[in-house]
């Protein structure tokens, strides 16, 4: 009994020494090549070298949301924000909410008679959570406009709702191309649609990236499923392979194994940052070489910081534009949020301004509000506002942009 | 694939066929550890611990703590490899004991007092249910919705080379590691005191209890066992997928792990193990087959169906105790 007893407590000791040699074995090997390879991401020979743009044009004369500074309104007139204030993309969300806060704030200092509240809304990003909010939102009678909702899934969930009582809103940043086939005479959309950004990017990523192989994941959102339509239409014989991925996904190893055996150039992810940044990091740890392209939903700086030196082979395509390189604006929102504007800030900043002026020509209704938007026709301080009757924009840039030491920098004009 | 809704590529399947089976063996042993704890913890006490997830997250989020404060982070860390493995040792031993503690509190706020007054099985099931709401809840309280920031551990090195398909390091890492560890636990219990406490337990509690065999400690060492193993797993989980870390992260696994252990035949310990790497086969086999990831729960799900259906006994039998009396 007792011999049984020190025999196995032997045989468990050379269990857990072998347990711990094996683990060292292994991590040696792993750590040796980390250090000489450095992140395993750094530039490979074929890299294309992109310069990044350092300032852009924008329209001279620009409507600001201070106006002349002699504006007259009702008091309890209120903006709202209706959007992702929290979630797994809320980021997104947050940049845009502080853009629309920084031109109320400048309109209100400057408008003693004037003063516009500001309410949010969370939808969390979520189809599915969405409609309570905006329930919420449009039953309170002082909200005469709205910003969002930033996404497209929760933008499709919700369109009906503002339909039924007239309530103008301006998504600074929900991109899919049905979103204004729906029929809605209170949807205006801030920026170019995915089928501008599809081919766009389809042409960035083979003519400017020179892939001649692209591989194409989606997420599960209205958004990813539109653009990757859009974009597959652009790629034709240099789509190589594609796959769908899930909201909420975690592991990608089955689809970053596909993608290595197929060997692409580039992948282009269509979805968010919540998701392609794990993507874009479990592909570079699997030893991808190419390039990884997300779109404007995967285009902050959180996915740099939640996908570390792997997002270094990473570019984004975006129908937004640079706000960082509108130096009135990146001065006024540094001073006022202590943060580089982010992506769709500039967006949120000019739509709210669209809907500020028109309160200040007396338009304090939602009828005349909407009405007032629907014949806008002004420049914004990034780009010309100009709806046509199903509430796209006319010609909308396609920006890109790329990772630079840890940093996402525009460069320059894609598409139109 | 766009207009029917379901499809079978199996030039696809064909093409990533090994890939698919390293990568399947690598999540299946994770399974297989996670699996233990809801095998032993049924042998004993007849109970399935859907609390057992939860069990498992704790031991994430010890092993991210650990190596968040250490300095590891999304990028790859510059550390000497021996420095390396000993930061990994110990987020091993802390996600271990997080694990542990969990499961032993568990058992002494959720089901001991059940026990104590003679309470249905139902009330148990209900009351496991119960215990892994809370502490997902409890978790999103305190942690919020957002994962936790990847940790990447090392960057993984290619070892070897079969047909075309390279395995790396982390998946031999991963599968040995994980081998091992269930083979002395299965070694334990075949040969220890304690071991045999438990097989007793399981076989015949009150008889077990005649026999001087204490059975109250048995069912606490039962569960820290459970819960090192699932903090074991923890390790093996963060070190595949960096950034899985969040409050509702270990409930798919976790279900996925209960299915590995109905596979392999619940309340059987080798059962566990093969259960695991064959339900991580299946998953991956099946998702690659049916042209995306929206598949990978949904055929670990099916399997568990069919094997309730065709063989509830599972694949090895389900008894602990009767197999190696």
């Amino acid at each position: 009994m007792e011999g049984r007893n020190i025999n196995m407590q032997f045989n468990r000791t050379m269990v857990s020494l072998a347990v711990v040699a094996v683990l060292g074995l292994a991590v040696t090997g792993c750590a040796n090549q980390a250090s000489t390879g450095g992140s395993g991401t750094s530039a490979t020979g074929s890299k294309v070298n992109l310069p990044a743009v350092t300032s852009i044009s924008t329209p001279a004369d620009a409507v600001l949301p201070a106006g002349d500074g002699k504006a007259k309104c009702a008091s309890g007139l209120t903006l709202a924000y209706i959007g992702a204030e929290t979630g797994a993309n809320a980021q997104l969300g947050i940049n845009i909410f502080n853009g629309v806060q920084l031109a109320i704030d400048q309109h209100n200092k400057a408008n003693a008679g004037c003063q516009v509240g500001f309410k949010k809304f969370d939808t969390e990003g979520d189809p599915t959570k969405a409609t309570g909010p905006v329930t919420q939102a449009v039953n309170e009678a002082d909200i005469v406009g709205v910003v969002g909702l930033p996404f497209s899934g929760e933008s499709k969930a919700t369109g009906n709702i503002f339909e039924d009582k007239g309530l103008v809103h301006i998504t600074p940043s929900a991109t899919n191309p049905t979103l204004t086939q729906n029929g809605w005479t209170t949807f205006f959309r801030g920026l170019g649609n995915d089928s501008v950004q599809g081919p766009a990017a389809a042409k960035f990523a083979v003519d400017t990236l020179k892939s001649k192989k692209v591989y194409l994941v989606q997420d599960d959102s209205d958004y990813g499923i539109g653009l990757a339509d859009a974009t597959k239409a652009g790629l034709g014989n240099d789509l190589v392979g594609s796959d769908k991925v899930i909201t909420g996904q975690k592991d990608f190893s089955a689809v970053v194994s596909k993608i290595m055996n197929a060997k692409p150039d580039a992948v282009y992810y269509a979805g968010y940052y919540a998701e392609g940044a794990p993507f874009d990091q479990q592909l570079v740890a699997k030893g991808f070489k190419g390039a990884f392209i997300g779109p404007d939903g995967a285009k902050d700086d959180q996915f740099i910081k939640q996908a570390g030196n792997a997002s270094s082979n990473a570019y984004f395509t975006c129908p937004c534009i640079p706000g960082e390189l509108i130096p009135s604006f990146e001065t006024a929102y540094k001073s006022a949020f202590n943060l580089e504007p982010g992506t769709y800030s500039i967006e949120g900043y000019d739509v709210a301004t669209v809907l500020l002026s028109g309160i200040d020509k007396g338009k304090t209704t939602r009828p005349a509000l909407l009405g007032y938007v629907k014949s806008y026709d002004a420049d914004g301080l990034s780009k010309h506002y100009k709806w046509d009757s199903k509430g796209e924009l006319a010609t909308p840039a396609v920006y890109g942009y790329k990772v630079d030491n840890g940093k996402i920098v525009p460069i320059g004009v894609i598409g139109k | 694939m766009d207009d029917s809704w379901i499809s079978f590529d199996i030039p696809s399947l064909m093409q990533n066929f090994w890939s698919a089976t390293f990568d399947g063996l690598t999540f299946g042993a994770i399974y297989g550890l996670v699996a233990l704890g809801y095998t032993l913890v049924y042998g004993v006490l007849n109970l399935i611990n859907f609390a057992h997830s939860e069990v498992f997250i704790i031991g994430c989020y010890g092993v991210v703590f650990t190596l968040t404060s250490l300095g590891f982070g999304p990028n790859v860390p510059t550390l000497g490899p021996l420095a390396i493995i000993g930061d990994l040792l110990l987020a091993l031993i802390v996600g271990m004991i997080a694990s542990a503690v969990t499961a032993l509190a568990l058992e002494r706020v959720a089901y001991r007092p059940l026990r104590k007054r003679n309470a249905p099985r139902l009330a148990f099931l209900i009351t496991a249910i119960g215990a892994s709401f809370a502490i997902q809840y409890g978790i999103f309280l305190v942690r919020g919705a957002s994962p936790e920031p990847a940790v990447t551990m090392f960057q993984p090195t290619p070892i070897f080379d079969v047909f075309g398909t390279i395995v790396d390091s982390q998946q031999i890492i991963i599968v040995i590691a994980a081998i091992i560890l269930m083979v002395a636990t299965d070694q334990f219990i075949r040969r220890s005191r304690t071991g045999r406490g438990i097989r007793a337990v399981a076989q015949d509690p009150d008889t077990a209890t005649l026999m001087g065999v204490d059975r109250e400690r048995i069912i606490m060492t039962t569960f820290v066992i459970g819960g090192l193993l699932a903090g074991a797993g923890a390790l093996f989980y963060v070190m595949k997928v960096p950034s899985g870390v969040f409050y509702a992260g270990g409930f798919v696994l976790g279900i996925k792990a209960f299915a590995a252990a109905v596979l392999g035949g619940i309340g059987n310990v080798r059962g566990a193990l093969l259960g695991g790497l064959l339900l991580g086969l299946i998953g991956n086999y099946g998702q690659i087959l049916l042209g995306n990831s929206q598949w990978t729960d949904v055929v670990a799900f099916v399997v568990l169906v069919l094997v309730l259906l065709l063989k509830p006994t599972g694949i090895l039998g389900t008894s602990m105790g009767r197999a190696r009396a």
